[in-house]
């Protein structure tokens, strides 16, 4: 039973880089659903008054944290690329593997340009994150 | 099945459940709404001039800007439901599935009502 081949035989195929983009589309949307938690517990800090925000800056500003932010910022990025990506494949645009590659390398680049421009809006830019 | 519309009324209605593509379709809709929904907060909170207390409580509050951190909440939740949901579906085995999946519905709800709740008490602060 537990040998038997399973759908989708993803070991049988040779690794193409888009079969890394769409498990990373699941990946990204994981680590999102964490940053709803960072997301409200954001919202609930300002919601109880300037004290309990500066709490949360200064929690915000440890390492672990500004990890999880940074890379939310990045899954963020990505998530939104290749969910556009997905929204015109349900149109049935662009699902040739030509089109699939040149629509992957894009995602790719939107992704860099708009995580790089946000890190540093966030973390380096006027020192508005702690 | 070459015409996308044709597909996907093919579809509809039908499933053991008879809600067909329901989830399919409420996860493309909750997509569409975070594309714009996402980058006008994301944008909003990178072009305050600082993340002190006052500036981000002058975004947080208004009319406008209230109406729109809710949706986002209630729309980033139900997507990652939906999303979690699949996750979940395709890799937990056994009784666990189950109980990771009313878990997760759980959370992703009371999160919903938190997010909004905190929204509304900026919105309401003076």
């Amino acid at each position: 039973m537990a040998h038997r081949p399973l759908s989708p035989h993803v070991f049988i195929y040779r690794f193409a880089y888009t079969m890394a983009l769409s498990i990373l589309h699941r990946a990204t949307g994981v680590v999102l659903s964490l940053g709803i938690v960072l997301l409200v517990s954001f919202l609930m800090a300002v919601a109880a008054g300037s004290a309990s925000y500066e709490r949360f800056v200064h929690f915000a500003g440890s390492l672990p944290m500004r990890i999880l932010i940074g890379g939310c910022i990045v899954a963020f990025c990505y998530h939104l690329a290749n969910g556009i990506r997905h929204l015109f494949w349900d149109l049935s645009w662009g699902m040739e593997r030509a089109q699939a590659r040149r629509s992957a390398a894009v995602v790719v680049v939107v992704t860099v340009v708009a995580s790089a421009l946000l890190l540093w809006v966030f973390f380096a830019h006027g020192g508005a994150m702690p | 099945m070459s015409d996308p519309a044709r597909a996907l009324s093919a579809v509809l209605g039908h499933g053991s459940a008879h809600e067909g593509a329901h989830h399919w379709r409420v996860q493309r809709l909750t997509a569409l709404a975070l594309l714009g929904l996402g980058p006008w907060f994301i944008v909003s909170l990178a072009l305050l001039p600082d993340f002190s207390y006052a500036s981000v409580q002058g975004l947080l509050s208004g009319a406008c800007n209230s109406t729109l951190l809710s949706l986002l909440v209630l729309c980033l939740c139900w997507h990652s439901q939906l999303g979690v949901q699949v996750v979940v579906e395709d890799y937990v085995r056994g009784a666990a599935r189950m109980a990771t999946l009313i878990v997760s519905a759980f959370l992703h709800v009371l999160l919903a009502a938190l997010g909004v709740l905190a929204v509304l008490r900026v919105a309401f602060a003076h």
